[in-house]
């Protein structure tokens, strides 16, 4: 998997799980910039990615998670 | 909308719910409060959600967590102010664990008690200063390990503490009025642990559910609440192929169907089990079946192990007809909601039907493999109820009659083709020994189909029979159903060389209008002219409940003579009628 496919997908979840079909995310984009990313929306978001991409996520990686590049690198993380 | 019954997860959930949102929007609000001793947001979210796809629009109050005593305590408290029409008090195993680690080992010792001590306080104080119904949260069965398998016999353990606070739980909540249990502990031995928990999660929040277990959770809650608010199923409707057996019963007949045994005849008896099991509770059971009739029933009375009999069956309907016009059949006969039914199918065509023909029916998926049909259909929270009561059980039986009545009208324009249907075999013998305890207690009961309602003790009935005076004769009637026993019973009297005298002829109700009353006069004629007799004599006695035989013997063709009714032997052509006689029990 690529960056840009592990985007691309994670693009699909964030519209879904925050319910806003047109939200474009970018690596550099973090809670502050998405309407609606919250801590309540984050939870359901990583249960989700987890649920996608059949990975199971350190707690401290998702502690550490500051942005959707972060989130793609745990992804990437063999 | 009705109660949704097929497993999602938080974010099916949430987009069900979305799409289902405008159904409810009318609807009168029901306040619920949310108290629980870890964040109960998700818990709130999810019983919001759950509540749309059952038709319930929830308002909800949400404590701040670890507030549950500081509310229920505090007479002027949000939790009161919000007038709550359900408190849902949702205590957690790991919240719990956590302060009994912090008490001494005496204190450990009693922990169950105290606590319970205080669920009671906080259920009646709720009880006094609100109308609400409390919905009563257990403690999942979560072993920490501290002393291995000797914790169950080491009250200091946290594991024996958390069962005995479950058993006490199961008291509180049948002896406090208003209190609902919400059985957790069974939910997660259900999933399990990693289903039930997400340790990553739980550390970076206060989550100490996974939000599966959390959707569970909030569904068991709607669930029961609907209950309350009397929706609830009522009635159960089967296929039978591949449902209630393996294979075709018109294909392969009663010795091929899988039933029983080893290997997936194994599965299906299990199931039939808890089939019974629902019976027994007071669910209905009604058969709907792409099967002709008589074809259909062959398992029910000749397969040694169908568990399912027909007199559990309240309706049974096997035809070729679509399924969706039989449920609506089934329905007009138990005269139910269809919001009450379930519908178990293995076919998922007739599933998908019955879904869109008539979606207030609830039907669940079944999975492909019939081992599995238990473990899908029993979390599932199909047979939610808030009360039990001794006569649920009792209901088939009255919906049996019901149907039967139904049938006779519906299905048969022709009379004499219905009973013709029914095989209907009778076993006439004198009274025989083991007959004469229930031919007293008939005759002592029978007050409607009784001509002269004459009382016989055991000892008259011993006496009549051994009487050289007295013919005696006992009728049993069995039909395609099964047997009905001993429904008739008449007692002839010689009154001289030419005459006999009907001194009692008494029937059961439910085998009127069978045509058993022309089966039973040719019965006495043949007698009668065995014994070279010319007469029959008979005579009603009127009583305030025999009213219905009034007209029997000028039905039967008896005429008028001296306050009597006499029958000419040397003329008489017996009606038409469809029983054979036998020659033994049935």
């Amino acid at each position: 998997m690529t960056e840009e496919t592990v985007l691309e997908r994670l693009s699909v979840v964030f519209r879904q799980v925050l319910d806003q079909p047109d939200l474009v995310i970018r690596p550099e984009t973090t809670a502050l910039d998405v309407d609606g990313w919250d801590s309540m929306s984050h939870v359901m978001l990583v249960v989700e990615i987890e649920q996608q991409f059949k990975k199971r996520f350190k707690s401290r990686e998702i502690a550490d998670w500051k942005s959707v590049g972060d989130m793609i690198a745990s992804i990437l993380r063999p | 909308m009705r109660l949704q019954h097929f497993p999602v997860d938080f974010n099916q959930l949430r987009r069900l719910a979305s799409e289902g949102a405008g159904a409810v929007s009318g609807k009168p609000e029901t306040r619920i409060a949310i108290l629980g001793d870890a964040a109960t947001q998700f818990l709130r979210q999810a019983i919001l959600n759950h509540g749309t796809l059952a038709g319930i629009r929830f308002a909800a109050f949400e404590a701040d967590f670890n507030q549950i005593e500081r509310q229920v305590y505090d007479p002027g408290s949000d939790l009161y102010a919000f007038d709550p029409q359900y408190v849902v008090l949702a205590w957690t195993t790991r919240k719990a664990r956590l302060g009994f680690y912090k008490l001494e080992a005496a204190q450990q010792a009693v922990w169950h008690s105290d606590f319970l001590g205080q669920v009671r306080d906080m259920c009646q104080l709720i009880g006094e200063r609100s109308k609400a119904k409390i919905l009563l949260f257990n403690l999942e069965d979560l072993d920490d390990g501290v002393y291995g398998n000797f914790a169950a016999r080491t009250p200091q353990s946290f594991t024996y503490q958390a069962r005995m606070f479950n058993a006490g739980w199961m008291r509180v909540c049948a002896e406090l009025p208003s209190v609902y249990p919400i059985d957790i502990a069974a939910m997660q031995a259900r999933i399990g642990l990693a289903a039930s928990y997400q340790s990553n999660i739980y550390v970076s929040t206060e989550l100490v559910h996974s939000l599966d277990f959390t959707v569970s959770i909030a569904k068991a809650v709607v669930d029961v609440v609907g209950s309350l608010e009397g929706r609830f199923h009522k009635c159960l409707i089967l296929d039978l192929d591949n449902t209630l057996w393996g294979g075709v019963i018109g294909d392969d007949g009663v010795e091929r169907i899988e039933l029983g045994g080893a290997g997936v005849g194994k599965a299906f008896k299990e199931f039939q089990a808890w089939i019974q099991q629902l019976q027994r509770r007071g669910i209905i059971l009604a058969v709907c079946s792409k099967n002709n009739e008589d074809v259909a029933k062959q398992p029910f009375l000749h397969h040694p192990d169908m568990v399912l009999r027909l007199e559990d069956i309240a309706v049974f309907v096997a035809n070729w007809e679509n399924k969706a016009d039989n449920i609506r059949h089934i329905q007009e006969i138990l005269n139910i909601g269809f919001d009450s039914m379930v519908f178990f199918d293995d076919n998922p065509v007739e599933r998908q039907l019955i879904k869109e023909q008539l979606p207030d029916v609830a039907v669940p998926d079944l999975p492909e493999d019939p081992a599995q049909y238990l473990e899908a259909l029993q979390g599932l929270g199909l047979f939610e109820t808030s009360s039990v009561s001794a006569t649920d059980a009792q209901r088939t039986h009255q919906y049996q009659q019901e149907a039967e009545r139904h049938k006779l009208s519906q299905r048969f324009t022709n009379l004499d083709e219905f009973l013709a249907s029914l095989q209907m075999k009778a076993f006439t013998r004198p009274f025989q020994a083991f007959d004469i305890p229930r031919v007293a207690q008939l005759s002592q009961r029978s007050n409607q189909f009784n001509l002269r309602t004459v009382r016989y003790t055991e000892a008259d009935i011993a006496r009549l029979a051994a009487s050289e005076r007295h013919h005696t004769l006992a009728f049993d009637l069995a039909d395609k159903f099964g047997g009905h026993g001993l429904i008739a019973v008449v007692i002839l009297e010689e009154m001289d060389a030419t005459q006999l005298f009907i001194d009692t002829w008494f029937m059961s109700c439910r085998v009127l209008k069978r045509g058993m009353e022309d089966y039973v006069l040719s019965e006495l004629v043949a007698h009668a002219r065995q014994m070279g007799k010319q007469r029959l004599i008979g005579e009603y006695l009127p009583t305030a409940k025999n009213g219905m035989v009034a007209e029997h013997y000028p039905g039967l063709g008896f005429r008028a003579e001296g306050g009597k009714w006499v029958l000419d032997l040397a003329g008489f052509q017996a009606k038409e009628f469809f029983i054979e006689k036998t020659t033994q029990e049935q």
